[in-house]
């Protein structure tokens, strides 16, 4: 066995290994501090601070709420009902979808249901969960678990049923059994399915959870935002913004390491 | 006492109201140790009848014996190479070629030992660490027969196994095959549509037509052990070659 690629030092300086990337991140710096620098000079000369805000006046926002303890407060409770709304949605998606999704003929009976289910937008949900659960952190924190309920449940099950029949027959000719099936074909085979589902819910725990707060609640980020609106705080609604994309970048950064850890191995394409 | 026999065989595959039938009463015996070579064109059922023979599908109609019994399912000492790759991709090649014996309840030590020795045997001392992924088509194809033989099959039934394979490798993978089976009392069922593999490697070219009808059942009467490269200069081989070229028609 001599054929075959082989692995050579290439020579290549870092310029032509990273100057790409480098180039890259050069220019999303430049763009962003000229739109900060655009945005500070326009706001209060041409543009209406009252209805645009400004860094300036963000900044100085950001650096009251950190002193007297509202950022924290607030922050620290949305991230909690993201991460419950998540672990409860994810946890019970993957395990209804490994019990149904197997058993083929009640998944056609149940598919049409859960897709209309699944069609319904979680906002119009968050009156009903008013109703029942109350305006406290478990109606937020249901909210972002039916969200992300869907999203684990549909593609943990598409991963299921996308598992190669062919390795299912590899098993059974080696003498295994339904359950050496299960969990040394169907387990590992749809974990790809699973993860996926979990990187796609993710951001959407966080919509779930904003959303619940926007609609009803007195403490949170979604809080902060529609609170500060009402009494026309433009700055105030902007400071929430940049916190919470700061959430979604970092949550966005656990879905990168999800993803690189689900890269391992690639489903064989001959 | 026979290795399979094989009495009245049909297999029809329900499509809407019709049937597509795949083999119409085949009639097949192969006796014990013999290396047995099925040749056809595309479609005559030669997957169907190995598929069969495997107890991966039940047949319509007639009957199948193993060594006597009747055939109701997936048996361990029935080896099967499928002419797709079957390495299961989240396993490297160590524990996918561990995977017969894991499955058989062995000991983690024992069967990574045998794998180990497999792995050596099929030529791919290097690579045991490797996903399936990272190999190419003829190193998957080895790991897939050191996972074969790692179950230590009586029986061995390979579906084209070498068909995606270049020519030289196709060569080389033969030679292997002739030399792992040589002198180990296993009986062999081969499916191929390439004459010339199929003299190089049997004892016996049963030629299949159309469902499955049996057009000839020849004698390959060329001395072993054989070279792939040499015996396919031998004025017999040509003289084989020709014959079967003649049934295929």
């Amino acid at each position: 066995m001599s054929t075959g690629p082989v692995r050579e030092r290439s020579g290549r300086g870092f310029r032509a290994r990273h100057g790409r990337t480098a180039t890259v991140w050069a220019w999303r710096a430049i763009l962003l501090v000229a739109f900060l620098v655009a945005w500070q000079v326009l706001s209060g000369r041409v543009l209406d601070p009252q209805y645009v805000s400004s860094p300036d006046g963000i900044v100085t926002r950001l650096g009251d709420w950190l002193a007297d303890g509202t950022l924290a407060t607030n922050t620290w409770i949305t991230v909690q009902e993201i991460v419950l709304g998540f672990l409860l949605g994810a946890g019970a998606a993957a395990l209804i979808a490994y019990v149904i999704a197997p058993l083929r003929i009640v998944w056609d009976v149940l598919d049409p249901l859960v897709m209309a289910l699944y069609s319904i937008p979680k906002v119009a949900l968050a009156p009903l969960f008013i109703v029942w659960f109350g305006i406290g952190t478990s109606m937020k924190v249901l909210l972002a678990a039916v969200t992300v309920f869907f999203l684990v449940f549909l593609n943990t099950a598409a991963g299921i049923h996308d598992v190669d029949p062919a390795l299912v027959d590899a098993v059974r000719l080696m003498g295994g059994r339904r359950r050496d099936i299960a969990l040394k074909v169907i387990l590992p085979a749809s974990l790809t399915g699973l993860l996926t589902g979990l990187r796609v819910a993710i951001p959407y725990a966080l919509i779930g959870a904003v959303i619940g707060e926007l609609v009803a609640s007195n403490r949170g980020l979604g809080y902060l935002i529609s609170d500060s609106s009402a009494t026309f705080d433009t700055d105030g609604v902007f400071a929430t913004l940049v916190v919470l994309s700061l959430v979604a970048a970092a949550l966005n950064a656990l879905v990168t390491l999800l993803g690189r850890r689900a890269n391992r191995w690639k489903p064989l394409t001959t | 006492m026979t290795a399979f026999e094989v009495r009245g065989v049909a297999k029809r595959f329900p499509k809407g109201a019709d049937d597509i039938v795949a083999l119409r009463d085949v009639d097949l015996t192969v006796e014990p140790g013999e290396f047995l070579v099925l040749l056809g064109r595309s479609g005559c059922g030669k997957s169907t009848l190995l598929n069969l023979l495997a107890g991966l599908t039940r047949p319509s109609g007639g009957s199948i014996r193993h060594r006597g019994r009747p055939v109701t399912g997936p048996r361990t000492e029935v080896g099967y190479l499928t002419q797709q790759d079957t390495l299961m991709p989240w396993r490297d090649v160590t524990r996918n070629v561990e995977m017969p014996r894991e499955l058989r309840g062995e000991g983690r030590r024992e069967r990574r030992a045998a794998a180990l020795a497999l792995i050596e045997r099929v030529g791919l001392r290097g690579f045991e660490k490797h996903y399936p992924r990272e190999l190419s088509g003829g190193m998957r194809r080895r790991a897939s027969l050191a996972r074969m033989l790692a179950g230590d099959p009586e029986t061995l039934l390979l579906d084209e196994p070498f068909g995606a394979l270049d020519a030289q490798l196709r060569t080389e993978l033969q030679g292997e095959l002739l030399r792992l089976w040589q002198g180990s009392g296993r009986t062999v069922v081969f499916v191929t549509h390439d004459i010339q593999e199929a003299v190089t490697l049997a004892d016996r070219v049963v030629v299949l037509g159309p469902l499955g009808r049996i057009v000839l059942d020849l004698p390959i009467d060329l001395p072993r052990p054989r070279d792939p490269e040499d015996v396919r200069v031998d004025a017999r081989f040509v003289e084989l070659h020709r014959r079967l070229a003649e049934a295929l028609r």
